[in-house]
């Protein structure tokens, strides 16, 4: 995993060792969180291989101790918002994977009654803000939550997500100028899976690391590997108790891997199968079985049976998504402005 | 009744909402301690302080959308943009964000902001700085738009405006900030898709609206006159949705027609107006009916080309007389 020194007078070196003191039962939770995404997003790629699921569609897989450790950093009436590589991303918030799952089919018992699709995942009440599908688009729209949160005077945060791709987005600078200036309570992400669909971040960027550009903005920054939960965990863990502290945003760049292609449209030919080899050797999951059986959390016949558990799960989530009613077509002009 | 000038009407609106709800702030550029670029902010931020009256850095593309932002966490903003050739930086959080948040979340979030700013001719701005984008906007679901002639109906609209959980586009003409007006006194509201017949006649309907209506009604008792045809001049106000009743009764009494309006002419607001006028009024109409609208040109500098490319007394009267036959 690429690692890089810190640069610049917002640097940060966060504390490391958090995650190891969690309660057992709590790691034992992000573990089966991780593999139940994981299993999930197996279910979604061969659902939309059937044609059960239409449109664009971007699997999580890979990315999991992020989603996993940004969540267990969150409280529930903290503000998480992302893109559109989301479902692992709202599983980790505590959206049902049913009602996903459901939504992925275009039911009436999705958690968007069948609006939305795999990019426009929401569940405000589970603090899980979608789901937006323009490059960039989320990161001043979660900046304004986070001004609201500030301006209400409530403690909670805003998280937001959002790729390596979208980092030169002009409005993504102007909102870190006005995130610094007016002091929100924001922690921004950029999970940095190194590659813009199909275009490798080197060829279009003038730095790396990327965090270092919030250096300019007065914004406190660092990276960390996003393939190991403990180390996400806890870097995620300092940036919510500053930002919630200090009303102050973070940028925190997530160094990561997306085992699949861009969406399930990309053969992936940019990489070659020795890279992809490569990077699957660092795979959040067996590296987060291994810590939990060699501190004696667990053993490796119960992880077994937590995924055993979760693949049979999955299955009859399908199963369900596909017996789920059709939205009625009343729904296509129910929601466009809000009745009186 | 007070006399009260354009701008000032707004203000009161925006301060008596502001008095009204406290998640009512104004964010935008020069709105605070500059007074407004147009003055439509003076003393706000002495009144209700910095927390609630907020500068920002000249980056439409961010802070429009950081505002759009806070209102679906809960807050109703009202963002100035200095003129709408500016805020097409902003679409992305119009258009993208404000306008699909309640759709596209199955009714979990609204999103009631407030988008106002100057639009319009101001006179000899050129090219990058006069144009009328309203058809940018009342083209997208989603959206209302508003966009007012007299400081009565700014003054209600805007109220009504704020108090609206959509997002809503309030277009001022730059050249109305001064125009004087009666405005109630007291709460004063009109509500949005209601329009106003600004005067009543009987041989053509004019329909018109923001600095296009102001000009004709201070023309159009002259040119009834003149023309021996007594005008009805019929302000929508609201550009989405439309008051096609209020548009079709008219239609009715005179069976005749003409839109006026500053945009470009290709897809502008008074050809969708046009659209449904034949489609639900054809047994009404005694004739085709007209349109003058700018010219589809960039607009150039010299007030000399200004005046021919916009609406102008000969174009609309020659568009009278054929709607009349005459």
């Amino acid at each position: 995993m690429k690692q890089t020194s810190q640069l610049g007078a917002h640097a940060h070196n966060f504390p490391r060792g958090r995650a190891a003191e969690l309660p057992k039962e709590t790691l034992l939770k992000m573990y089966r969180d991780m593999v139940e995404q994981r299993r999930f997003e197996e279910a979604t790629g061969r659902a939309y291989g059937l044609g059960k699921i239409m449109g664009f569609c971007h699997l999580y897989i890979g990315q999991e101790a992020i989603s996993v450790g940004a969540a267990a950093a969150l409280r529930p009436s903290d503000v998480m918002m992302s893109a559109y590589r989301i479902h692992a991303q709202a599983m980790a918030r505590g959206v049902p994977p049913q009602a996903i799952m459901d939504e992925l089919f275009g039911k009436a018992t999705g958690c968007v009654q069948g609006l939305g699709g795999s990019m426009h995942i929401f569940d405000i009440a589970k603090g899980f803000w979608g789901g937006w599908g323009l490059v960039g688009q989320q990161v001043p729209t979660a900046a304004g939550v986070a001004f609201a949160q500030k301006y209400q005077s409530t403690s909670n945060i805003t998280m937001v997500f959002f790729g390596d791709g979208a980092v030169h987005q002009g409005a993504i600078h102007e909102t870190f100028n006005l995130a610094s200036v007016w002091g929100l309570p924001i922690v921004f992400v950029v999970e940095n899976n190194q590659y813009g669909m199909g275009t490798a971040l080197s060829r279009v960027s003038s730095l790396e690391p990327l965090h270092e550009m919030a250096d300019a903005y007065k914004i406190r920054h660092y990276e960390f590997n996003g393939m190991d939960l403990l180390e996400s965990y806890d870097a995620f863990a300092d940036a919510v108790d500053y930002a919630r502290e200090h009303s102050r945003p973070v940028y925190l760049e997530a160094h990561c891997s997306r085992f699949r292609g861009h969406s399930m449209s990309d053969p992936g030919k940019y990489r070659t199968k020795d890279q992809l080899e490569e990077e699957k050797a660092h795979d959040p999951i067996p590296g987060f079985a291994a810590f939990l059986v060699d501190c004696g959390v667990t053993t490796h016949e119960a992880l077994e049976a937590i995924d055993e558990t979760a693949k049979a799960g999955m299955k009859l989530i399908l199963e369900r998504a596909e017996a789920a009613p059709w939205p009625d077509p009343e729904l296509i002009s129910k929601y466009v402005l809000v009745s009186p | 009744m007070a006399q009260l000038l354009f701008r000032d009407a707004l203000n009161q609106a925006m301060s008596e909402e502001m008095e009204r709800d406290s998640r009512v702030y104004l964010v935008g550029e020069e709105v605070a301690q500059y007074d407004g670029a147009y003055k439509v902010s003076q003393g706000m931020l002495a009144r209700f302080g910095e927390k609630r009256v907020i500068d920002t850095p000249i980056a439409e593309l961010g802070f429009v959308a950081v505002a759009v932002g806070s209102a679906l966490g809960g807050l109703r903003p009202i963002i100035e943009v200095m003129t709408y050739n500016f805020a097409i930086l902003s679409l992305d959080a119009i258009i993208n964000t404000a306008a699909k948040a309640h759709q596209m979340t199955a009714g979990q979030l609204s999103c009631p902001i407030v988008l106002r700013g100057a639009t319009g001719a101001g006179g000899a701005l050129a090219a990058q700085h006069s144009q009328s984008l309203e058809s940018q906007y009342t083209h997208i679901p989603g959206l209302i738009c508003l966009s007012p002639s007299t400081p009565a109906d700014a003054k209600g609209l805007l109220k009504s405006a704020i108090r609206d959980p959509n997002p809503v586009i309030f277009f001022e003409h730059e050249a109305l900030y001064s125009a004087k007006g009666e405005v109630p006194d007291g709460e004063h509201l009109v509500p949005i898709g209601k329009g106003d017949i600004k005067r009543e006649g009987s041989d053509v309907t004019i329909i018109a609206w923001s600095r296009q209506m102001k000009q004709l009604i201070e023309q159009a008792d002259a040119w009834s006159e003149e023309l021996g045809l007594d005008i009805e001049l019929v302000d929508p106000r609201t550009l989405r949705p439309l008051d096609m009743e209020l548009i079709l009764a008219s239609v009715k009494k005179t069976g005749r027609v003409v839109i006026v309006e500053e945009g470009f002419q290709f897809n502008h607001v008074g050809a969708e107006i046009a659209y449904r006028i034949q489609r639900d009024g054809f047994d009404l109409l005694d004739a085709p009916v007209e349109r003058v609208t700018s010219i589809d040109v960039p607009m150039p500098y010299s007030p000399a080309l200004e005046k021919l490319v916009l609406p102008n007394a000969d174009r609309i009267k020659a568009a009278i007389r054929a709607v009349c036959y005459k």
